[in-house]
């Protein structure tokens, strides 16, 4: 059923993705390093190879406005971004989602300003961490196409009706080439399927006001109701996830044990960091040692009992951060903490990679093996926690 | 005041739908003044129905009729759009 592998991009790939689900709106405003995603969406537009309403947009805020307004009124809308464009959207992607618009958006992580950068880490994503918007992490090009397909399914869903962040790590996945087996685009639509709201408000039979002010007496309800979907887009994930493991025979789920059998350290991780570990651990466990990965999917909605099931018996837990929180703890670690309460765990936290910096394999073998610094790479002694 | 509701009982996202809400009483807004019309002068362009930010300028099918005093606000928009002057603010009787 799958077609033969080709060389592409993860900016590429997840367009070929959304080619294959045909949107039928995409408010898109270029920001490197996505701007191959929507670059490549626009050229099959051109092409006719795909049919959707590109929206030629002032701004990212205006984008994810543009977003929520087609998706409420019917449309299956897709849009992209990466950092400052996702700082800018940030006030909106909040309203989407509590207005329970399900927009699917392409995230090329890349770190904020400032000072301004434009290569990756996670401290975009980061930002938008409350907003009640799902965000699933792809470790390389070929998992950033198949999530985006799984996107809309699990952003549509009735129990669901959230905004779907699909985060590929920024020039290290958007940028390099690899081998990306797509579904037949016949395949892909038949699994993706017809786009279905509960309240279309072009409904004019059955008018409604959607987003409307809510005063203390129903703010913190509302509120509620999207802690709610994110615990029912769990289940939500897996079902989907295994519907299109029976097409394409790659399984996902929203936690991914990697040699954490029998393990005593395990590493914790987002993005395509998880593939360079995974090759380290391979290393290792050749030289005896009893070392294993835990991948996460899925960062919103953290699975927390699957976390905390697949690691609370492992005597050492290093977190891997790309991302920090001055005056505070990494996001990452801060999660892993509350998932570990109470468990003998020694948790570690590690902060790396921020605006680009490499991440070697050797650094990745020191914080199995060696006690290393919490901040990988940083040049002079870090300041004293 | 209606019953509060709890969250799962909520609409998904607070939308509103039709027969949600409330009759509005916007007519308890007004401060002193409220519009009277003399019909005899009313061309019926209705630019006060256009207008009126509540609602409150009745028809019957097209003819401009009078005010729904229940919803005007007194906010004085129709008396300044009316192009004959056909509409006055006068002392609210509080009717
Ligand atoms: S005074 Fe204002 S609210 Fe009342 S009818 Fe005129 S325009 Fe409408
Ligand atoms: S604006 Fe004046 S003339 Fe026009 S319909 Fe209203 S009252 Fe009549």
């Amino acid at each position: 059923m799958a077609t033969e592998a080709r060389i592409l991009t993860g900016g590429q790939a997840v367009a070929e993705a959304m080619r294959q689900i045909d949107p039928d709106v995409v408010p898109m405003y270029p920001i490197t390093p996505q701007t191959p995603i929507i670059q490549g969406f626009a050229t099959f537009v051109a092409q006719g190879r795909a049919h959707g309403e590109l929206v030629d947009v002032e701004s990212e805020h205006s984008a994810m406005s543009a977003a929520i307004g087609a998706a409420l009124a019917g449309a299956r809308t897709i849009t992209a971004t990466s950092s400052q464009g996702l700082a800018l959207m940030a006030e909106v992607v909040y309203i989407a989602a509590s207005m329970r618009a399900p927009v699917v958006m392409a995230v090329g992580n890349r770190a904020l300003s400032g000072p301004i950068n434009i290569h990756c880490d996670h401290s975009d994503s980061m930002l938008v961490r409350d907003s009640g918007a799902i965000q699933l992490f792809a470790e390389n090009a070929q998992e950033a196409y198949d999530l985006m397909l799984i996107a809309p399914r699990l952003a549509e869903h009735p129990d669901v009706l959230l905004p779907v962040l699909i985060c590929q790590d920024g020039f290290t996945i958007t940028h390099s080439a690899e081998p990306v087996v797509l579904l037949e685009d016949d395949v892909a639509r038949e699994f993706v399927g017809e786009y279905r709201i509960p309240n279309s408000l072009l409904d004019v039979r059955y008018p409604t006001t959607q987003g409307p002010f809510a005063m203390p007496d129903y703010y913190f309800e509302l509120r509620h109701q999207q802690l709610a979907a994110m615990q029912a887009a769990l289940p939500v994930f897996e079902q989907m996830a295994s519907e299109f493991y029976a097409l394409s025979g790659r399984r996902y789920h929203s936690v991914e044990p990697y040699a954490l059998d029998g393990a005593d350290h395990a590493i914790v991780c987002l993005g395509s960091t998880g593939g360079t570990v995974k090759d380290v651990v391979d290393e290792l466990r050749a030289e005896g040692e009893a070392v294993g990965l835990l991948e996460l999917r899925s960062f919103r909605p953290l699975p927390r009992h699957d976390v905390r099931t697949a690691l609370d018996s492992i005597r050492t837990v290093s977190v891997l951060d790309r991302a920090d929180s001055p005056g505070g703890a990494p996001p990452l670690f801060a999660e892993l903490a509350a998932a570990l309460h109470g468990t003998e765990v020694d948790l570690r936290s590690f902060v790396y990679g921020l605006g680009g910096r490499d991440l070697h394999p050797e650094q990745i073998r020191a914080v199995f093996t060696e006690d290393s610094g919490a901040y990988i790479g940083l040049r002079g002694a870090p300041c004293p926690a | 005041m209606p019953e509060l509701t709890a969250w799962r009982e909520l609409p998904l996202g607070g939308v509103v739908r039709p027969g949600d809400t409330a009759p509005p009483h916007t007519g308890g807004w007004r401060t002193g003044l409220k519009p009277v019309v003399r019909l005899e002068s009313c061309v019926n362009c209705l630019l006060c129905w256009l207008y009126c930010p509540d609602s409150a300028v009745q028809l019957d099918g097209t003819t401009f009729v009078g005010f729904d005093y229940d919803v005007c606000k007194g906010c004085e928009l129709c008396a300044v759009v009316c192009p004959v002057d056909a509409i006055a603010m006068v002392e609210d009787d509080g009717d």
